[in-house]
């Protein structure tokens, strides 16, 4: 499959709603992405499947703060760099790239990067949402190691991190990244066709897309939300998908606390019953309460949107007044395992709650 | 005593006020050469008030006459765009996104050079000084006029932008150049966007602000003109002519704080009812709550300050319609045409204002042409306008505690019921008008926006230096150093950022200069 600039949006928009509130504004990704595909031609996208099993897959991704990533972008160099760099260390080329994280703006940079270097990109990331951390993702879990990894910013400057896990990884990564200027790519997770096939969360660049594109053309005939929530049923992960909530934003909390933006957001009902929804966060949507009942919990997926449009809305344009409806959708099957949830179940990110399938608590 | 004008796409409004005293308003149709229409205006208004022009101290416009320009894309230049940012950012080259016509008409050429800062203000690359000089000659043998210069983190640092400026002048000294500093905030394509928006409207703004001046040398009045801009607050006639961009959206913020100061009330919900949509905003120390979003116009994203205004299709020309059980207002409307095509008026079309004479509580046009409609469809029409209104007013509201709410615009006779979360509803006098009230009424300010270490600087410092530098800023866009005061300080902290680094904004106001003190209220009174 080719993609073309409509893909790219219709990419954008279910970006933003894989994201659950964060993983980046799309935007600047899609521009990224547009004009890479202007000057470099479309990437061919293929199937996880149809990797070779000795295959030579790389990661690329974005890595910084969102407000210094809106002032300074990618130059594009920084992205060939990270690929180029990664094979050296290796004495092996890249056969295909791979996503990390198919919510928000890393869903779009992979493409910028595959349309330059003329490599296919495979279809699939590691968490089929967005997640804070590097070392939140199914390539980790599942035994691929984050490392060696590389760091590259637009003066075309490289690191070449080489650690014992992932979590070391992601500390040093980040501080280096402050010292680059807050803003860097990040080639990662250097694996085989064979780990992809096993670890990868596939078919999702495709969801994206189907989702983006249902969003849209859902706008001109009257209920979106309910064509978003109809669709995800018929795809193979977010098959279990509802709408949780109807309601205006009552309150909303939010502080830094260790880098992230934390809070929560309640909602009160529209149908005139006194029922209320707390959504908490920490960069993405991870719990919905509804009167003191768990309705949904990290890694499904929780996203918030425009009752109306079903447009997304991120966490840092909540405010009160909003009229949402809180869509709850499960997770990859390979998200839900124990050893997912070790590293990004509810008490990865300290909550106390159990992972429950959103299907086993509301059906 | 000072004069305020709206020049709208429609109507040209006026009114002379003496201290807190509206002493005369007057309404007239905007002229295609703008200059007529403001006279006319000016002209009723003085003779209305007997006031002699010697009184005059300042005069204050307000004007939809840029936006609409670019939206219609009238009298654009093609704008020579100069980014100060390799090697970075050069996968989102400028203009990137713009609608094609847009691109065609404005985007005529554009130069990426070397230089750039980190986010804290340090230089990360030196400005490649015959970079900037090279594209300036080139400029001026393809023969642009109009310049947009944008540099990364400018807004921390602006001395790349202000030394290329000066590179510029040098090269192509016909050129009028828009730095990106002085028109937008953090985010660089949002900001480059504003600078050449701006920059395409050099010409039409020279043209709009002359004819401002020859209004009033015509009309004999001789003191020094300010124009509002989207923020609430005033620039000279010189910036203006500079910073045409800095007026987009300053319509409803007039409106808003012309509801202010009629009703006086600071912290208030206002909705501004005209002939085909309602404005609904909020009132904070008696300026609009600026909008979060990056918000669009004439199809460019830019980011900024706009008030946050929540735009519903409610007004006195909506055409009412039955739609299932009960009665849909709008969007359509008769908008002008409401005087003669309207029942109440002797014309065929049932309108909101149809409703408001049949309910009994407006008393315009002939009552007696509206006495057959059903009270059902009465009642229906009249419930769902107030539920629009009283959606509208939630959305907008940031707490669940109830608000007073201000109701402006020629439209008000539509309301007459209590709306839900409101604490009071005030009508003040010269409703009509509170978008030249106003104008006539604002301040000057001075603004920054910029990313601070407090662990490098310490916060106390950090803050005051935000607010010397906005001070600074507000003085040299004319405001009297002696009575500024801080209308807004925000600190952010950013995630992911080391140092404790905060973005602070911080907005600071003051009375015109040439203007006396007493005769402007200080708007931000605790």
């Amino acid at each position: 499959m080719k993609l073309s600039p409509k893909d790219l949006e219709h990419i954008a928009k279910g970006a933003a709603f894989l994201g659950t509130g964060g993983g980046g504004d799309p935007y600047i990704g899609r521009l990224l992405a547009m004009n890479a595909v202007e000057e470099f031609g479309a990437p061919e996208v293929i199937d996880a499947d149809s990797l070779h099993d000795e295959a030579s897959v790389f990661t690329i991704a974005m890595l910084g703060v969102p407000a210094v990533l809106g002032e300074k972008a990618a130059c594009g160099d920084d992205v060939d760099l990270a690929i180029r760099r990664l094979e050296q260390r290796l004495g092996r080329k890249a056969d295909a790239l791979v996503g990390i994280e198919i919510g928000g703006i890393n869903s779009l940079l992979p493409i910028m990067a595959a349309a330059r270097l003329n490599l296919p990109l495979v279809d699939a990331d590691g968490m089929g949402r967005a997640f804070p951390e590097i070392q939140m993702v199914t390539y980790n879990v599942y035994g691929v190691s984050c490392t060696p990894l590389v760091i590259t910013d637009d003066h075309l400057t490289s690191v070449i991190v080489d650690t014992g896990g992932a979590k070391a990884a992601e500390d040093l990564v980040r501080r280096t990244s402050v010292h680059l200027g807050c803003s860097v790519i990040l080639s990662s997770y250097p694996m085989t066709g064979r780990d992809v096939k096993r670890t990868a969360v596939k078919g999702t660049l495709t969801l994206a897309l189907e989702i983006g594109r249902v969003i849209t053309q859902a706008g001109r005939t009257g209920s979106p939300v309910e064509a978003v929530v109809n669709h995800l049923r018929t795809t193979p992960y977010y098959n279990h998908s509802r709408v949780l909530f109807d309601g205006r934003v009552l309150d909303i909390r939010r502080e830094i606390r260790s880098g992230f933006s934390v809070g929560c957001c309640t909602l009160s009902a529209l149908d005139g019953s006194a029922s209320q929804m707390e959504v908490i966060f920490q960069n993405e949507h991870l719990l919905a309460r509804q009167d003191g009942q768990v309705k949904a919990i990290v890694p499904d997926l929780i996203c918030l949107v425009d009752r109306e449009t079903a447009e997304p809305i991120p966490v840092e344009f909540l405010k009160y007044g909003q009229r949402l409806k809180v869509i709850g959708t499960s997770a990859a099957p390979i998200m839900r395992t124990p050893e997912s949830l070790a590293v990004f179940g509810p008490q990865a990110f300290g909550f106390e709650d159990p992972f429950v399938p959103l299907e086993e608590i509301n059906d | 005593m000072r004069i305020g004008v709206d020049v709208g796409g429609t109507n040209t409004d006026a009114v002379i006020m003496d201290g807190r005293e509206v002493l005369a308003t007057q309404k007239v149709p905007t002229t295609p050469n703008i200059s007529d229409g403001i006279v006319r205006a000016i002209s009723a208004v003085v003779e209305a008030s007997k006031a002699q022009t010697i009184a005059i101290r300042s005069v204050m416009i307000g004007t939809t006459q840029f936006t609409n320009a670019f939206v219609e894309r009238r009298g654009l230049l093609p704008v020579a765009a100069i980014r100060i940012a390799l090697p970075s950012s050069r996968g989102v080259p400028p203009l990137t996104d713009w609608p094609q016509d847009l691109q065609a008409m404005v985007g005529k050429a554009h130069y990426m050079v070397r230089g750039s800062y980190f986010f804290d203000g340090r230089v990360c690359d030196e400005l490649d000084e015959l970079a900037v000089a090279r594209a300036a000659r080139d400029l001026r043998i393809k023969g642009l006029k109009a310049v947009a210069v944008t540099g990364i983190f400018s807004p921390v640092n602006a001395q790349m932008e202000l030394r290329a400026e000066e590179i510029i002048r040098n090269e192509a000294p016909d050129a009028v150049v828009t730095l990106s500093c002085k028109v937008g905030r953090m985010g660089i394509l949002e900001r480059e966007n504003a600078a050449v928006v701006n920059a395409s409207l050099a010409e039409l703004s020279k043209a709009i602000v002359a004819s401002f001046h020859s209004a009033l040398q015509r009309l004999n009045i001789k003191v020094p003109f300010y124009i509002s801009q989207n923020d609430g607050t005033l620039m000279s006639s010189e910036f203006v002519e500079q910073y045409p961009v800095l007026t987009f959206a300053s319509g409803p913020t007039n409106s808003m704080r012309g509801a202010a100061y009629l009703s006086n009330l600071e912290n208030a919900l206002v909705a501004d009812i005209g002939g085909t949509t309602t404005d609904v905003g909020l009132l904070l120390n008696g300026f609009p709550r600026e909008s979060a979003l990056a918000r669009g116009i004439g199809g460019v994203r830019t980011n900024f300050r706009m008030p946050d205004i929540l735009s519903v299709g409610l007004g006195g020309g909506s055409l009412v319609a039955r739609s299932g059980d009960g009665q849909r207002i709008g969007p359509q409307s008769l908008g002008y045409r409401v005087t003669e095509e309207s029942l109440a008026f002797g014309g065929d079309r049932l309108c909101a204002t149809d409703i408001a004479v049949a309910g009994g509580w407006a008393d315009i046009g002939d009552r007696s042409l509206v006495a057959h409609l059903p009270k059902a469809l009465i009642k229906g029409a009249a419930t769902r306008m107030h539920t629009m209104l009283a959606n509208a007013v939630d959305q907008i509201k940031i707490s669940q505690k109830p608000m007073p709410l201000v109701l402006v615009g020629g439209g008000v006779v539509l309301i007459h019921e209590e709306i839900d979360g409101v604490s009071e509803m005030v009508i003040p006098e010269h409703a009509a008008v509170a978008n030249a009230v106003g104008a006539s009424i604002t301040q000057i300010s001075g603004e920054i926006d910029r990313i601070f270490a407090y662990e490098a600087d310490g916060r106390e410092a950090a803050l005051e230096q935000a607010k010397k530098e906005a001070e600074t800023r507000a003085v040299e866009a004319g405001a009297d150093r002696g009575n500024l005061r801080l209308l807004d300080l925000e600190e952010v902290p950013l995630a992911y950022m080391p140092g404790g680094a905060t973005r602070i904004r911080v907005k600071v106001t003051g009375n015109p200069i040439d203007a006396p003190m007493d005769d402007v209220r200080t708007a931000a009174t605790d």
